[in-house]
């Protein structure tokens, strides 16, 4: 497969669509942007996997792109927004990074994954070269997010949009075991549970989703 | 010969007929979208003939340059929309259609309204002339990254070439090419002012941009602005549709037929853009204008990335 054939062509642009959601979320203050963002990207890439299911024959893809459908676009984000509604809080996140830094760090962290994958995969065309590193950029991005957001909905979407980016190198793969891809989704739903909770928990306790109150409470100083 | 010369002149007037014409389209689908009955999408071209009627006032400490500056913008535009294709390839202009020649002529045109904006020496008008000048200084270079996205892909900065290029569908589809895309979306927002930038629709606002340099102008130096500014909307969206929907446009040296064709794709396309300016307009508010640098630094670093996508899939890096 290369550029110009419609198999390629199709899971490129997904995968280009799901960085591009990658770097909105990067972008954006606001926290139910935030979370349309990730469901956007939930959905891409539950299509990216129902795509890459009739592409590559198999099976397996069809449940992954399911479960990808439905968890990650529908019920992950509904989950969110309806934690965001109870707590009242569709103000803008706060960053520990500016908007401008962020975004350069982004766009060096997604030259730092070509760089990284260029050698590694070098035995491999460049076409399986530049998807495994937009799934790594993905990674990367994510855990950028996670950094660079002081609230605990900010950590809980750049976790959510790291595993996007693993699935996605997963299903670009062929012959991914769909044991290990059932036991990423439920893990993904645990965290999803437990990030709840947390945020329940530190809400109760702190009135706040700002994670700066848990250094006080370790007893770090800032 | 004849056929490229043709096509050139078919596609002048059309341009220049269509751009008033456009924002009159764009008006009235934004106001239908806002539940208003909104005015007859003519309605710029009868505002224009008013304005041409009447004769402008020019204020005692201007200079020269209140008075040059629209014809050299008007110009430096027509000249810019002279170059895009739009409905067929291979026109008379297509050798020196480059996207770089493109930004050039279109930085002549901001360079000769942000020297009208100060000319008067009004304190607005140096507001936006500042402003436009601070929003160019990154929308250029994105532009620049775009069209080195484009020349990488296409193996010509030319934009007849590019559009060729695409059209045929050899490429495929790139990550680089949805990274310039939405790259050159937000540069094209911000050349023409229009809605998270700035809102077309305002007077004496104190976020205004494009608005605030043209205080000044009246009579038929106002109608020479406004034109130029739907014309330049006009070849914002056709150089979109030509890079990234190249397709129905009649290949060079196409008959009759195919520039029909090319014609009825080309107003489809164009009808399309407006429509998604008319609802994306409608749907968000207007940024402050502090947060524009970090929309346009996004566009920079995204082309960018694009061009850094593509040194790695070509080998080049």
């Amino acid at each position: 497969m290369g550029f110009g054939h419609i198999p390629f062509d199709v899971a490129h642009a997904l995968a280009g669509g799901m960085l591009l959601m990658s770097f909105v979320l990067l972008y954006q203050r606001r926290v139910p942007a935030l979370i349309a963002a990730l469901a956007t990207q939930g959905g891409l890439l539950g299509l990216a996997a129902l795509w890459q299911g009739w592409a590559q024959d198999a099976a397996g893809l069809y449940l992954t792109g399911l479960i990808a459908l439905v968890a990650k676009a529908v019920l992950i984000p509904w989950a969110l927004s309806t934690l965001v509604r109870r707590f009242g809080m569709h103000g803008s996140v706060q960053t520990a990074l500016g908007i401008g830094p962020s975004l350069m760090a982004g766009v060096a962290l997604a030259a730092l994954a070509l760089v990284v994958v260029l050698p590694v995969a070098a035995a491999d065309s460049a076409l399986a070269q530049e998807d495994l590193a937009v799934a790594l950029s993905i990674v990367l991005l994510g855990m950028l997010v996670m950094i660079a957001r002081r609230n605990a909905i900010g950590q809980v979407v750049g976790l959510m949009s790291m595993e996007n980016g693993l699935i996605l190198a997963g299903v670009g793969v062929q012959g991914l075991p769909l044991m290990v891809e059932l036991s990423t989704a439920a893990l993904v739903l645990v965290l999803a549970l437990v990030a709840g909770v947390f945020m329940t928990g530190i809400r109760e306790r702190f009135d706040s989703l700002d994670i700066a109150f848990l250094e006080d409470h370790r007893g770090e100083r800032r | 010969m004849f056929a490229a010369l043709l096509t050139q002149a078919i596609h002048a007037v059309l341009l220049l007929a269509l751009a008033p014409l456009l924002v009159g389209v764009v008006r009235w689908l934004k106001a239908r979208l806002l539940g208003r009955r909104g005015a007859s999408p003519l309605q710029p071209w009868r505002d224009l003939r008013k304005l041409l009627l009447k004769r402008p006032v020019v204020a005692e400490s201007a200079s020269v340059i209140t008075v040059a500056a629209p014809y050299v913008a008007v110009a430096a535009t027509v000249v810019a929309a002279l170059l895009v294709p739009s409905f067929t390839r291979g026109m008379a202009t297509a050798p020196v259609a480059d996207l770089l020649v493109l930004a050039g002529c279109l930085t002549l045109a901001r360079g000769a309204l942000a020297l009208a904006g100060m000319d008067a020496g009004t304190a607005f008008g140096g507001l936006g002339a500042s402003r436009e000048m601070a929003f160019a200084a990154l929308a250029e270079p994105a532009l620049l990254l775009v069209a080195l996205c484009c020349a990488i892909l296409a193996g010509s900065s030319n934009l007849d070439a590019i559009a060729g290029a695409f059209a045929e569908g050899l490429l495929g589809i790139r990550i680089s090419l949805a990274l310039a895309l939405a790259a050159l979306a937000a540069v094209a927002v911000a050349e023409n002012g229009r809605i998270p930038v700035d809102n077309p629709a305002t007077h004496l606002e104190l976020t205004m941009v494009h608005e605030a340099m043209l205080l000044e102008a009246s009579g038929r130096h106002l109608a020479l602005w406004e034109y130029q500014s739907a014309l330049s909307l006009t070849l914002w969206l056709s150089l979109l549709a030509a890079i990234f929907a190249p397709f129905g446009m009649a290949p060079a040296g196409a008959g009759p037929l195919g520039w029909i064709l090319g014609l009825v794709a080309f107003a489809a396309k164009m009808g399309a853009l407006a429509l998604v300016l008319a609802v994306f307009e409608s749907a968000i508010a207007k940024m402050r204008v502090f947060r524009v640098p970090e929309f346009l630094g996004a566009a920079l670093l995204l082309g960018l990335l694009g061009a850094l996508f593509l040194y790695v899939s070509t080998g080049l890096l």
